[in-house]
Protein backbone atom coordinates (compact mmCIF):
# COMPACT_ATOMS: atom_id res chain seq x y z
CA UNK A 1 0.00 0.00 0.00
CA UNK A 2 1.03 3.71 -0.67
CA UNK A 3 0.03 6.80 0.01
CA UNK A 4 -0.73 8.83 -2.94
CA UNK A 5 1.37 8.57 -6.05
CA UNK A 6 1.78 12.27 -6.30
CA UNK A 7 0.62 15.46 -4.13
CA UNK A 8 -2.78 16.26 -4.36
CA UNK A 9 -4.00 18.64 -6.60
CA UNK A 10 -6.20 21.65 -4.93
CA UNK A 11 -8.44 23.57 -6.46
CA UNK A 12 -10.96 20.51 -7.43
CA UNK A 13 -13.40 18.83 -4.90
CA UNK A 14 -12.63 15.58 -3.10
CA UNK A 15 -12.56 12.84 -5.88
CA UNK A 16 -13.03 15.41 -8.87
CA UNK A 17 -16.88 15.35 -9.30
CA UNK A 18 -18.44 18.09 -7.93
CA UNK A 19 -21.70 17.42 -4.93
CA UNK A 20 -24.67 17.62 -6.84
CA UNK A 21 -22.87 15.44 -9.97
CA UNK A 22 -22.08 12.75 -6.84
CA UNK A 23 -25.37 12.74 -5.56
CA UNK A 24 -26.87 11.90 -9.01
CA UNK A 25 -24.66 9.09 -9.39
CA UNK A 26 -25.33 8.13 -6.24
CA UNK A 27 -28.93 7.98 -6.26
CA UNK A 28 -28.71 5.84 -9.48
CA UNK A 29 -26.37 3.60 -7.81
CA UNK A 30 -28.67 2.95 -5.17
CA UNK A 31 -31.83 2.37 -7.94
CA UNK A 32 -29.36 -0.35 -9.69
CA UNK A 33 -28.53 -1.96 -6.37
CA UNK A 34 -32.50 -2.65 -5.51
CA UNK A 35 -32.86 -3.70 -9.42
CA UNK A 36 -29.93 -5.79 -9.91
CA UNK A 37 -28.72 -6.25 -13.83
CA UNK A 38 -30.87 -3.27 -15.04
CA UNK A 39 -29.33 -0.69 -16.63
CA UNK A 40 -30.35 3.08 -15.00
CA UNK A 41 -29.73 5.84 -17.02
CA UNK A 42 -27.68 8.63 -15.11
CA UNK A 43 -26.61 12.11 -16.43
CA UNK A 44 -22.69 10.98 -17.18
CA UNK A 45 -20.02 13.76 -16.94
CA UNK A 46 -17.29 14.94 -19.09
CA UNK A 47 -14.41 13.69 -17.45
CA UNK A 48 -10.74 14.58 -17.71
CA UNK A 49 -10.49 11.87 -20.40
CA UNK A 50 -11.47 10.45 -23.77
CA UNK A 51 -14.95 8.14 -23.72
CA UNK A 52 -13.46 4.60 -23.93
CA UNK A 53 -11.09 5.11 -21.23
CA UNK A 54 -13.23 4.19 -18.47
CA UNK A 55 -15.16 7.33 -17.62
CA UNK A 56 -18.21 5.46 -16.43
CA UNK A 57 -16.14 3.20 -13.79
CA UNK A 58 -14.24 6.66 -13.14
CA UNK A 59 -17.74 8.76 -12.17
CA UNK A 60 -18.69 5.51 -10.33
CA UNK A 61 -15.85 5.08 -8.20
CA UNK A 62 -15.71 8.95 -7.49
CA UNK A 63 -18.79 8.82 -6.32
CA UNK A 64 -18.56 6.30 -3.82
CA UNK A 65 -14.57 6.97 -3.19
CA UNK A 66 -14.19 8.05 1.11
CA UNK A 67 -11.38 9.30 2.54
CA UNK A 68 -10.14 6.08 4.11
CA UNK A 69 -10.51 3.83 0.87
CA UNK A 70 -7.53 1.87 -0.51
CA UNK A 71 -8.04 1.94 -4.59
CA UNK A 72 -6.71 -0.35 -6.73
CA UNK A 73 -6.97 -0.09 -10.29
CA UNK A 74 -7.05 -3.14 -13.17
CA UNK A 75 -6.68 -2.53 -16.90
CA UNK A 76 -6.71 -6.17 -18.56
CA UNK A 77 -5.95 -7.33 -15.05
CA UNK A 78 -2.42 -5.19 -14.91
CA UNK A 79 -1.53 -2.64 -12.48
CA UNK A 80 0.93 -1.59 -14.39
CA UNK A 81 -0.74 -0.33 -18.03
CA UNK A 82 -1.37 2.98 -18.80
CA UNK A 83 -5.20 3.13 -18.34
CA UNK A 84 -4.46 1.69 -14.93
CA UNK A 85 -1.38 4.09 -13.83
CA UNK A 86 -3.43 6.91 -15.03
CA UNK A 87 -6.49 6.61 -13.00
CA UNK A 88 -4.79 5.54 -10.20
CA UNK A 89 -2.74 8.48 -10.28
CA UNK A 90 -6.09 10.82 -10.96
CA UNK A 91 -7.82 9.50 -7.71
CA UNK A 92 -4.51 9.95 -5.76
CA UNK A 93 -4.44 13.67 -6.94
CA UNK A 94 -7.71 14.90 -6.43
CA UNK A 95 -8.72 12.58 -3.43
CA UNK A 96 -5.24 11.74 -2.09
CA UNK A 97 -6.58 8.08 -1.29
CA UNK A 98 -4.12 5.75 -0.71
CA UNK A 99 -3.53 3.57 -3.41
CA UNK A 100 -2.20 -0.10 -3.78
CA UNK A 101 -1.80 -3.19 -6.22
CA UNK A 102 -2.47 -5.91 -3.98
CA UNK A 103 -5.95 -6.92 -4.74
CA UNK A 104 -6.38 -8.13 -0.65
CA UNK A 105 -5.52 -4.86 0.55
CA UNK A 106 -7.80 -2.48 -1.60
CA UNK A 107 -11.70 -1.80 -0.57
CA UNK A 108 -12.70 -0.23 -3.97
CA UNK A 109 -10.89 -1.76 -7.02
CA UNK A 110 -11.90 -0.22 -10.53
CA UNK A 111 -11.22 -2.45 -13.24
CA UNK A 112 -11.46 -2.74 -17.04
CA UNK A 113 -12.13 -6.32 -18.81
CA UNK A 114 -10.42 -8.53 -15.63
CA UNK A 115 -11.73 -9.89 -12.36
CA UNK A 116 -8.97 -10.59 -10.41
CA UNK A 117 -8.08 -14.10 -9.52
CA UNK A 118 -7.81 -13.70 -6.01
CA UNK A 119 -11.21 -14.04 -4.38
CA UNK A 120 -13.32 -10.85 -3.55
CA UNK A 121 -14.57 -10.22 0.31
CA UNK A 122 -17.09 -8.74 1.25
CA UNK A 123 -15.27 -5.91 2.38
CA UNK A 124 -14.80 -5.02 -1.00
CA UNK A 125 -16.36 -2.96 -4.00
CA UNK A 126 -15.88 -3.72 -7.67
CA UNK A 127 -16.27 -1.00 -10.11
CA UNK A 128 -15.79 -2.48 -13.69
CA UNK A 129 -15.62 0.20 -16.92
CA UNK A 130 -18.47 -0.84 -19.57
CA UNK A 131 -18.12 0.27 -22.68
CA UNK A 132 -21.62 -0.98 -24.23
CA UNK A 133 -24.11 -1.66 -21.48
CA UNK A 134 -26.82 -2.86 -23.76
CA UNK A 135 -26.21 -6.62 -23.95
CA UNK A 136 -28.75 -6.90 -27.00
CA UNK A 137 -27.20 -3.65 -28.74
CA UNK A 138 -25.88 -5.25 -31.46
CA UNK A 139 -28.91 -7.82 -31.73
CA UNK A 140 -31.14 -4.75 -31.84
CA UNK A 141 -30.28 -1.15 -32.30
CA UNK A 142 -33.16 0.95 -31.18
CA UNK A 143 -33.00 1.63 -27.46
CA UNK A 144 -36.42 1.91 -27.70
CA UNK A 145 -36.70 -1.77 -28.43
CA UNK A 146 -33.99 -2.86 -26.46
CA UNK A 147 -35.57 -1.28 -23.55
CA UNK A 148 -39.16 -2.84 -23.92
CA UNK A 149 -37.70 -6.08 -24.68
CA UNK A 150 -35.96 -5.93 -21.14
CA UNK A 151 -39.38 -4.57 -19.84
CA UNK A 152 -40.65 -8.04 -20.82
CA UNK A 153 -37.90 -9.61 -19.92
CA UNK A 154 -37.85 -11.01 -23.65
CA UNK A 155 -34.89 -12.44 -23.91
CA UNK A 156 -35.21 -14.83 -27.46
CA UNK A 157 -32.75 -12.87 -29.43
CA UNK A 158 -29.82 -13.25 -27.42
CA UNK A 159 -30.65 -17.30 -27.35
CA UNK A 160 -30.91 -17.13 -31.50
CA UNK A 161 -27.50 -15.54 -31.13
CA UNK A 162 -26.32 -18.27 -29.41
CA UNK A 163 -27.56 -20.76 -31.02
CA UNK A 164 -26.35 -19.47 -34.38
CA UNK A 165 -22.90 -19.64 -32.74
CA UNK A 166 -23.63 -23.08 -32.43
CA UNK A 167 -24.92 -23.60 -35.64
CA UNK A 168 -22.16 -21.90 -37.35
CA UNK A 169 -19.19 -23.36 -35.40
CA UNK A 170 -20.19 -26.29 -33.43
CA UNK A 171 -20.02 -24.49 -29.99
CA UNK A 172 -20.85 -20.95 -28.36
CA UNK A 173 -18.13 -18.62 -29.67
CA UNK A 174 -18.68 -15.83 -27.51
CA UNK A 175 -15.61 -15.77 -25.65
CA UNK A 176 -16.02 -12.38 -23.98
CA UNK A 177 -18.95 -10.14 -23.08
CA UNK A 178 -20.57 -13.49 -22.64
CA UNK A 179 -24.31 -12.71 -21.65
CA UNK A 180 -25.37 -13.18 -17.97
CA UNK A 181 -29.02 -13.65 -16.12
CA UNK A 182 -28.81 -11.96 -13.36
CA UNK A 183 -31.11 -12.99 -10.01
CA UNK A 184 -33.61 -14.72 -12.61
CA UNK A 185 -34.59 -11.22 -14.08
CA UNK A 186 -32.50 -9.28 -16.45
CA UNK A 187 -29.46 -10.33 -18.75
CA UNK A 188 -26.50 -8.05 -19.26
CA UNK A 189 -23.35 -7.36 -20.35
CA UNK A 190 -20.76 -8.05 -17.84
CA UNK A 191 -18.81 -5.76 -19.53
CA UNK A 192 -15.63 -7.20 -21.90
CA UNK A 193 -14.61 -9.38 -19.32
CA UNK A 194 -13.24 -12.77 -20.67
CA UNK A 195 -16.24 -15.40 -20.34
CA UNK A 196 -13.12 -17.08 -18.01
CA UNK A 197 -14.09 -14.59 -14.75
CA UNK A 198 -18.27 -15.05 -15.16
CA UNK A 199 -18.04 -17.78 -12.54
CA UNK A 200 -16.49 -15.09 -10.00
CA UNK A 201 -19.64 -12.79 -10.22
CA UNK A 202 -21.97 -15.63 -9.45
CA UNK A 203 -22.59 -16.08 -5.73
CA UNK A 204 -19.66 -13.60 -5.11
CA UNK A 205 -19.13 -11.75 -1.65
CA UNK A 206 -18.24 -8.34 -2.94
CA UNK A 207 -20.55 -5.22 -4.25
CA UNK A 208 -20.26 -5.31 -8.08
CA UNK A 209 -20.98 -1.58 -9.93
CA UNK A 210 -20.95 -0.97 -13.57
CA UNK A 211 -20.22 2.47 -15.17
CA UNK A 212 -20.88 3.14 -18.62
CA UNK A 213 -20.12 6.74 -19.37
CA UNK A 214 -20.53 7.58 -23.14
CA UNK A 215 -23.74 5.00 -23.02
CA UNK A 216 -24.76 6.77 -19.43
CA UNK A 217 -25.64 4.26 -17.69
CA UNK A 218 -25.19 2.84 -14.34
CA UNK A 219 -26.15 -1.20 -12.95
CA UNK A 220 -25.32 -3.24 -10.42
CA UNK A 221 -24.78 -7.46 -9.08
CA UNK A 222 -25.87 -7.08 -4.98
CA UNK A 223 -23.21 -9.84 -3.22
CA UNK A 224 -24.91 -13.39 -2.94
CA UNK A 225 -26.58 -12.49 -6.14
CA UNK A 226 -26.80 -15.56 -8.68
CA UNK A 227 -25.49 -14.66 -11.87
CA UNK A 228 -25.88 -17.35 -14.70
CA UNK A 229 -24.25 -17.20 -17.94
CA UNK A 230 -26.94 -18.05 -20.59
CA UNK A 231 -26.37 -21.49 -22.22
CA UNK A 232 -28.33 -24.54 -23.57
CA UNK A 233 -28.80 -28.06 -21.77
CA UNK A 234 -27.20 -29.68 -24.70
CA UNK A 235 -24.27 -26.99 -24.96
CA UNK A 236 -23.61 -26.23 -21.26
CA UNK A 237 -21.68 -22.72 -20.17
CA UNK A 238 -17.64 -23.31 -20.20
CA UNK A 239 -14.73 -21.05 -19.67
CA UNK A 240 -11.80 -21.12 -21.71
CA UNK A 241 -9.02 -23.35 -20.54
CA UNK A 242 -5.01 -23.53 -21.61
CA UNK A 243 -2.93 -26.09 -22.63
CA UNK A 244 -0.26 -24.66 -20.20
CA UNK A 245 0.54 -23.25 -17.15
CA UNK A 246 1.52 -18.98 -16.17
CA UNK A 247 5.24 -19.45 -17.79
CA UNK A 248 6.84 -17.17 -14.66
CA UNK A 249 4.55 -18.47 -11.70
CA UNK A 250 3.56 -21.70 -12.62
CA UNK A 251 -0.31 -21.15 -12.08
CA UNK A 252 -2.33 -23.61 -13.64
CA UNK A 253 -6.00 -22.84 -13.06
CA UNK A 254 -6.04 -18.90 -13.98
CA UNK A 255 -6.48 -16.61 -17.35
CA UNK A 256 -3.24 -16.04 -19.51
CA UNK A 257 -1.96 -13.21 -21.34
CA UNK A 258 0.19 -14.21 -24.86
CA UNK A 259 3.45 -12.67 -25.40
CA UNK A 260 5.41 -12.20 -28.27
CA UNK A 261 9.14 -12.47 -27.28
CA UNK A 262 10.87 -12.11 -30.88
CA UNK A 263 9.79 -11.98 -34.54
CA UNK A 264 10.86 -16.03 -34.98
CA UNK A 265 7.89 -17.11 -32.97
CA UNK A 266 8.59 -17.36 -29.44
CA UNK A 267 6.02 -16.83 -27.36
CA UNK A 268 5.28 -17.27 -23.65
CA UNK A 269 1.96 -17.24 -21.87
CA UNK A 270 1.60 -15.73 -18.33
CA UNK A 271 -0.69 -14.32 -15.61
CA UNK A 272 -3.31 -11.76 -17.23
CA UNK A 273 -3.43 -10.86 -13.22
CA UNK A 274 -0.03 -8.95 -12.60
CA UNK A 275 -0.65 -9.06 -8.34
CA UNK A 276 -1.91 -12.68 -8.82
CA UNK A 277 1.30 -13.72 -10.38
CA UNK A 278 3.18 -11.39 -8.34
CA UNK A 279 2.12 -12.39 -5.03
CA UNK A 280 2.54 -16.32 -6.12
CA UNK A 281 5.97 -15.69 -7.54
CA UNK A 282 6.83 -14.07 -3.94
CA UNK A 283 5.51 -17.33 -2.12
CA UNK A 284 7.93 -19.28 -4.35
CA UNK A 285 5.97 -20.57 -6.81
CA UNK A 286 8.04 -20.47 -10.19
CA UNK A 287 7.16 -21.54 -14.02
CA UNK A 288 9.12 -22.86 -16.39
CA UNK A 289 10.73 -19.22 -17.52
CA UNK A 290 10.88 -18.25 -14.16
CA UNK A 291 14.39 -15.63 -14.62
CA UNK B 1 -35.79 29.36 16.02
CA UNK B 2 -32.75 29.37 14.75
CA UNK B 3 -32.04 27.22 10.97
CA UNK B 4 -29.93 24.22 12.98
CA UNK B 5 -26.79 23.19 11.19
CA UNK B 6 -26.28 20.38 8.23
CA UNK B 7 -23.30 18.34 8.19
CA UNK B 8 -20.38 19.52 10.01
CA UNK B 9 -18.25 18.33 6.57
CA UNK B 10 -20.83 18.42 3.38
CA UNK B 11 -18.45 16.26 1.38
CA UNK B 12 -17.16 13.46 3.98
CA UNK B 13 -20.38 13.17 6.01
CA UNK B 14 -22.11 12.85 2.89
CA UNK B 15 -19.57 10.28 1.54
CA UNK B 16 -20.06 7.98 4.81
CA UNK B 17 -23.55 8.17 5.20
CA UNK B 18 -24.42 7.29 1.20
CA UNK B 19 -22.00 4.56 2.56
CA UNK B 20 -24.19 3.21 5.05
CA UNK B 21 -27.03 3.30 2.36
CA UNK B 22 -25.31 1.37 0.27
CA UNK B 23 -24.10 -1.04 2.55
CA UNK B 24 -27.94 -1.52 3.71
CA UNK B 25 -29.67 -1.39 0.24
CA UNK B 26 -26.89 -3.77 -0.93
CA UNK B 27 -26.83 -6.23 2.44
CA UNK B 28 -30.56 -6.40 3.02
CA UNK B 29 -31.92 -6.97 5.88
CA UNK B 30 -28.22 -6.27 7.99
CA UNK B 31 -28.12 -3.68 10.52
CA UNK B 32 -25.70 -1.47 10.44
CA UNK B 33 -24.40 1.45 12.24
CA UNK B 34 -25.23 4.83 10.79
CA UNK B 35 -23.45 7.67 12.82
CA UNK B 36 -24.24 11.16 12.51
CA UNK B 37 -23.33 14.44 14.62
CA UNK B 38 -26.66 16.43 13.20
CA UNK B 39 -29.25 18.04 15.76
CA UNK B 40 -32.36 18.56 13.23
CA UNK B 41 -35.68 20.01 14.74
CA UNK B 42 -37.89 17.59 15.88
CA UNK B 43 -40.02 15.80 15.31
CA UNK B 44 -37.32 15.17 12.08
CA UNK B 45 -34.88 12.24 13.48
CA UNK B 46 -30.84 12.63 12.88
CA UNK B 47 -30.82 10.06 10.78
CA UNK B 48 -33.44 10.76 8.68
CA UNK B 49 -31.94 14.15 8.47
CA UNK B 50 -28.68 12.53 7.41
CA UNK B 51 -30.08 10.44 4.74
CA UNK B 52 -31.92 13.62 3.16
CA UNK B 53 -29.18 15.57 3.23
CA UNK B 54 -27.26 13.12 1.59
CA UNK B 55 -29.27 12.28 -1.19
CA UNK B 56 -32.27 15.07 -1.66
CA UNK B 57 -31.37 17.67 -3.76
CA UNK B 58 -33.08 20.20 -6.24
CA UNK B 59 -33.84 17.28 -8.79
CA UNK B 60 -35.79 15.20 -5.91
CA UNK B 61 -38.78 15.93 -4.50
CA UNK B 62 -39.27 15.06 -0.94
CA UNK B 63 -42.58 13.79 0.81
CA UNK B 64 -42.80 14.09 4.14
CA UNK B 65 -45.34 12.58 6.63
CA UNK B 66 -47.75 14.16 8.45
CA UNK B 67 -45.79 14.82 11.45
CA UNK B 68 -42.55 15.98 10.17
CA UNK B 69 -45.31 17.98 7.13
CA UNK B 70 -46.86 19.81 10.46
CA UNK B 71 -43.84 21.54 11.82
CA UNK B 72 -42.40 24.88 9.68
CA UNK B 73 -38.61 24.28 11.46
CA UNK B 74 -38.54 20.69 9.44
CA UNK B 75 -39.60 21.99 6.16
CA UNK B 76 -36.77 24.93 6.73
CA UNK B 77 -34.33 22.68 7.88
CA UNK B 78 -34.65 20.62 4.62
CA UNK B 79 -35.59 23.06 2.32
CA UNK B 80 -32.23 25.17 2.97
CA UNK B 81 -29.57 22.43 3.27
CA UNK B 82 -31.29 20.30 0.38
CA UNK B 83 -33.00 22.73 -1.37
CA UNK B 84 -35.47 20.34 -2.30
CA UNK B 85 -38.96 20.58 -3.21
CA UNK B 86 -41.37 19.50 -0.71
CA UNK B 87 -44.50 17.39 -2.44
CA UNK B 88 -47.79 17.31 -0.86
CA UNK B 89 -47.91 14.20 -3.02
CA UNK B 90 -47.01 11.02 -2.80
CA UNK B 91 -46.82 9.94 -6.07
CA UNK B 92 -44.30 12.55 -6.83
CA UNK B 93 -41.71 12.03 -4.65
CA UNK B 94 -38.58 10.48 -4.87
CA UNK B 95 -37.63 10.49 -1.45
CA UNK B 96 -40.36 9.77 1.49
CA UNK B 97 -39.42 10.58 4.73
CA UNK B 98 -41.65 8.95 7.39
CA UNK B 99 -41.02 9.66 11.37
CA UNK B 100 -44.49 7.66 12.21
CA UNK B 101 -43.53 4.24 10.06
CA UNK B 102 -46.79 2.92 12.68
CA UNK B 103 -49.11 5.10 10.16
CA UNK B 104 -46.78 4.90 7.24
CA UNK B 105 -49.68 5.78 3.71
CA UNK B 106 -49.75 2.70 1.58
CA UNK B 107 -46.94 2.05 -0.26
CA UNK B 108 -49.60 2.37 -3.57
CA UNK B 109 -49.71 5.49 -2.98
CA UNK B 110 -45.97 5.94 -4.21
CA UNK B 111 -44.14 5.86 -7.09
CA UNK B 112 -43.55 2.64 -7.96
CA UNK B 113 -41.31 3.14 -11.41
CA UNK B 114 -42.39 1.92 -14.86
CA UNK B 115 -41.92 -1.61 -16.18
CA UNK B 116 -39.24 -0.14 -18.70
CA UNK B 117 -38.03 2.33 -16.64
CA UNK B 118 -38.41 0.59 -12.61
CA UNK B 119 -35.45 3.03 -10.95
CA UNK B 120 -38.54 5.80 -11.40
CA UNK B 121 -39.34 4.84 -8.01
CA UNK B 122 -39.51 5.96 -4.57
CA UNK B 123 -37.34 5.34 -2.19
CA UNK B 124 -39.06 5.29 1.61
CA UNK B 125 -37.18 6.63 4.59
CA UNK B 126 -38.33 5.24 7.96
CA UNK B 127 -37.43 6.63 11.30
CA UNK B 128 -38.36 3.25 13.65
CA UNK B 129 -37.92 2.92 17.48
CA UNK B 130 -35.86 -0.07 17.34
CA UNK B 131 -34.12 -2.11 14.26
CA UNK B 132 -32.89 -5.51 15.27
CA UNK B 133 -31.36 -8.56 13.01
CA UNK B 134 -30.95 -11.17 15.68
CA UNK B 135 -34.82 -12.07 14.92
CA UNK B 136 -37.52 -11.33 13.32
CA UNK B 137 -39.26 -12.27 9.88
CA UNK B 138 -37.10 -13.97 7.33
CA UNK B 139 -35.85 -12.82 4.01
CA UNK B 140 -33.89 -13.90 1.33
CA UNK B 141 -32.77 -12.59 -2.21
CA UNK B 142 -29.89 -10.42 -3.91
CA UNK B 143 -27.12 -9.43 -1.59
CA UNK B 144 -28.68 -11.87 1.11
CA UNK B 145 -26.87 -15.10 2.23
CA UNK B 146 -29.04 -17.58 2.44
CA UNK B 147 -31.67 -15.75 4.41
CA UNK B 148 -31.61 -12.89 6.74
CA UNK B 149 -33.86 -11.42 9.33
CA UNK B 150 -35.12 -8.11 10.44
CA UNK B 151 -37.02 -7.19 13.33
CA UNK B 152 -38.00 -3.70 12.73
CA UNK B 153 -41.08 -1.62 14.79
CA UNK B 154 -43.13 0.07 14.93
CA UNK B 155 -44.65 -0.83 11.71
CA UNK B 156 -48.36 -0.88 10.68
CA UNK B 157 -50.34 -4.50 11.07
CA UNK B 158 -50.29 -4.88 7.31
CA UNK B 159 -46.42 -5.19 6.72
CA UNK B 160 -45.85 -8.48 5.94
CA UNK B 161 -48.81 -8.53 3.72
CA UNK B 162 -47.60 -4.93 1.73
CA UNK B 163 -43.69 -6.38 1.55
CA UNK B 164 -44.77 -9.49 0.10
CA UNK B 165 -46.83 -7.14 -2.66
CA UNK B 166 -43.91 -5.19 -3.01
CA UNK B 167 -41.80 -8.00 -3.70
CA UNK B 168 -44.12 -9.84 -5.99
CA UNK B 169 -44.31 -6.58 -8.68
CA UNK B 170 -40.38 -6.71 -8.91
CA UNK B 171 -39.16 -5.09 -10.87
CA UNK B 172 -41.53 -2.78 -10.06
CA UNK B 173 -41.82 -1.68 -6.44
CA UNK B 174 -40.72 0.89 -3.59
CA UNK B 175 -37.37 0.41 -1.70
CA UNK B 176 -36.98 1.15 2.33
CA UNK B 177 -34.34 2.20 4.43
CA UNK B 178 -35.14 1.39 7.28
CA UNK B 179 -33.17 3.41 10.51
CA UNK B 180 -33.21 3.91 14.12
CA UNK B 181 -31.19 5.56 16.53
CA UNK B 182 -27.39 5.26 15.24
CA UNK B 183 -28.46 2.68 12.98
CA UNK B 184 -29.73 2.03 9.61
CA UNK B 185 -30.63 -1.01 7.19
CA UNK B 186 -31.85 -1.41 3.60
CA UNK B 187 -35.31 -3.44 2.20
CA UNK B 188 -34.71 -3.02 -1.73
CA UNK B 189 -38.29 -4.44 -3.49
CA UNK B 190 -36.04 -7.89 -4.55
CA UNK B 191 -35.74 -8.91 -0.95
CA UNK B 192 -38.58 -11.27 -0.65
CA UNK B 193 -39.90 -11.74 3.09
CA UNK B 194 -40.37 -16.03 3.30
CA UNK B 195 -43.34 -17.32 4.47
CA UNK B 196 -43.30 -19.10 7.79
CA UNK B 197 -43.00 -22.34 6.30
CA UNK B 198 -39.93 -21.34 4.50
CA UNK B 199 -37.90 -19.58 7.36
Amino acid sequence: MSAASALPETGYNFAYLDEGTKRMIRRAILKAVAVPGYQVPFAAREMPMPYGWGTGGVQVTAAILGASDVLKVIDQGADDTTNAVSIRRFFGRTAGVATTTRTCEASVIQTRHRIPETPLTEDQILVYQVPIPEPLRFLEPRETETRQLHALGEYGLMHVKLYEDIARHGHIATTYAYPVEVAGRYVMDPSPTPKFDNPKMDDCPALQLFGAGREKRIYAVPPYTRVRSLDFEDHPFRVQSFDRPCALCGAADVYLDEVVLDDAGGRMFVCSDTDHCEARRAAGHAGEQAA
Amino acid sequence: MALRPGFADPVHDAQAVFRAALDALSRPARVRPLPTALAPPAPLSPELAALALALADADTPLWLDPPLAGSDDVAAFLRFHTGAPLTADPAEAAFALIADPARCPDFAAFARGAPDYPDRSATLILALRHLDDAAGPAFAGPGIRGRARIDAGPVPADWAGRLAENAAAFPLGIDLILTAPGRIAGLPRAARLLQPAEA
